[in-house]
């Protein structure tokens, strides 16, 4: 079992890897990650954007960003690839390939998460930066911009990687509209074989599983360091304070 | 495109029949599978809570395995691959007896076991080392320890991140259409092609959807307020 699993990846490693590309889409492992980079860096601006909003005190903002957030937390993210996949040639008049509609998608999910991750980071914050940086004489947008949103964007990377692994594993869905990645391409070699489904499947759980484990492991080291590196200064001022 | 007329559906009885057919499945995945998940998670926790560096591992690359590869990944190597393994009789079984909804409730309860049992954990962790001892020295066995003193409060710690994924358990329910159940999602694929009224079927379905989820979150607050409270009396 073990022999055949390596005589396909030995066959269609190319396949797995970019696709039919350069004949037709780029697709495999490529196309996963390209599809997952572009979604979760798209989907992060978005992502502030609705957290401000969430946290506005108008409910003309304050409303569509819960209800957007609230939707997306209940409604399975299929279900939003098929709102995705009929309304948008409705909408634009013209058809629209599985890749954009896959990261239209993935931009809207994972961005409506990832809102809740910001305004978890921001509300994390203690409240005397805000008022420090008021008091200093920022507007609300300054203060925001140049005091706030660095603090808690950077106390957030690591979920914001784990924030990615979802994306990566999110991507597989684009295989129920024909997306060209890694799941499309593994059901392409299965279906080529007929005989070997066991080995196959294997085969893409352990690429999946490989990529997803590096970055969650990255995941962690990186909050191990941030938390020490937070950590540095509140230590030090119970030292400071007896110093005096 | 025809003008906007939920009733179309919602009255006729072909699909509407379609639609409620859809709803029972999907809950019997998801009920299913979580109770599945559920029993396996305390099960995870407690061997890992054993002695054990040998069983600690093994429970570790068991999580590692299902949070790492995606969800409908999962299905898959279940639903082509290891039923490919089976014996001949038992393939056939299971092909008579909507082997797809069996495997569906495995491939989902087995992968959320490893979320549960990971949100009792952290639950359990966060709890004061004293607990224990205290209870301990109330004379209390390490099942009693267990039972009296440290599971409900693990129980109550653990609560958001259990109907978190309690939510993210039943929205992956919807994933089983990909290996054919006929569940929501599928059924309101099916309606939409016979009915051609694309925009009301997936309405109704996404309000269906969000009406149960908004409830568990909802089932899951009040839950959460009430132990809450019980362990302040």
């Amino acid at each position: 079992m073990i022999a055949s699993a390596i005589g396909i990846v030995r066959d269609n490693w190319l396949l797995l890897l970019i696709g039919q590309y350069p004949n037709g889409p780029l697709g495999g492992i490529a196309a996963t990650l390209i599809l997952s980079v572009l979604g979760i860096v798209l989907a992060f601006p978005f992502s502030v954007v609705v957290a401000l909003a969430r946290l506005s005190r108008r409910w003309v903002l304050w409303a569509p960003a819960t209800v957007l957030v609230y939707v997306v937390r209940g409604v399975p993210m299929l279900m939003i690839i098929f709102w995705v996949y009929f309304m948008f040639p409705l909408l634009l008049g013209a058809s629209v390939p599985g890749f954009e509609t896959m990261l239209c998608t993935l931009v809207l999910y994972e961005g409506a998460f990832l809102s809740e991750v910001v305004r978890a980071g921001i509300e994390a914050l203690p409240a005397g930066q805000m008022d420090a940086a008021r008091a200093l004489g920022h507007s609300y947008p300054r203060a925001m911009w140049f005091v706030i949103l660095p603090q808690a964007l950077y106390n957030m990377l690591p979920a914001m990687l784990s924030q990615w692994v979802g994306t990566i594993k999110d991507t597989t869905l684009g295989y129920v509209i024909n997306v060209p990645e890694l799941t499309f391409a593994a059901n392409q070699i299965n279906n080529r074989l007929l005989t070997k489904p066991f080995e196959v499947f294997l085969i893409l759980a352990i690429i999946y599983y490989v990529v997803c484990f590096s970055l969650t492991h990255a995941a962690t080291v990186l909050e191990r360091r941030i938390a020490k590196k937070r950590a540095g200064p509140v230590v030090l001022a119970p030292a400071l304070a007896a110093a005096q | 495109m025809k003008g906007f007329d939920l009733t179309a559906i919602l009255l006729n009885s072909e699909f509407a029949g379609m639609l409620v057919h859809g709803i029972r499945m999907t809950f019997v995945i998801a009920v299913g599978s979580w109770l599945l998940a559920m029993t396996l998670g305390v099960l995870l926790l407690v061997i890992r809570l054993l002695p054990s560096w040998t069983a600690d591992r093994a429970v570790a690359g068991y999580i590692s395995y299902h949070r790492n590869v995606p969800t409908l990944v999962q299905l898959m190597l279940w639903y082509f691959g290891i039923a490919s393994l089976l014996p001949d009789g038992l393939q056939g079984w299971l092909g008579d007896h909507n082997g797809e909804s069996i495997f569906a409730i495995i491939a989902l309860g087995l992968c959320q076991a490893a979320y549960f049992s990971e949100d009792l954990r952290s639950g359990l962790r966060s709890i004061a080392h004293g607990q224990a001892e205290a209870a301990r020295a109330l004379g209390h066995g390490y099942l009693g320890t267990m039972r009296f003193v440290l599971m409900p409060q693990a129980l109550s710690n653990s609560m958001p991140a259990l109907v978190n994924h309690t939510v993210s358990l039943f929205k992956n329910s919807s994933l089983a259409m990909a290996i054919g159940v006929v569940e929501l999602t599928q059924a309101v694929r099916q309606v939409e092609n016979e009915s051609f009224r694309t925009f009301e079927t997936y309405l109704i379905a996404s309000v269906a959807y969000l009406a149960c989820s908004l409830l568990i979150m909802g089932g899951g607050a009040l839950l959460d307020r009430h132990m809450k409270a019980a362990r302040r009396r």
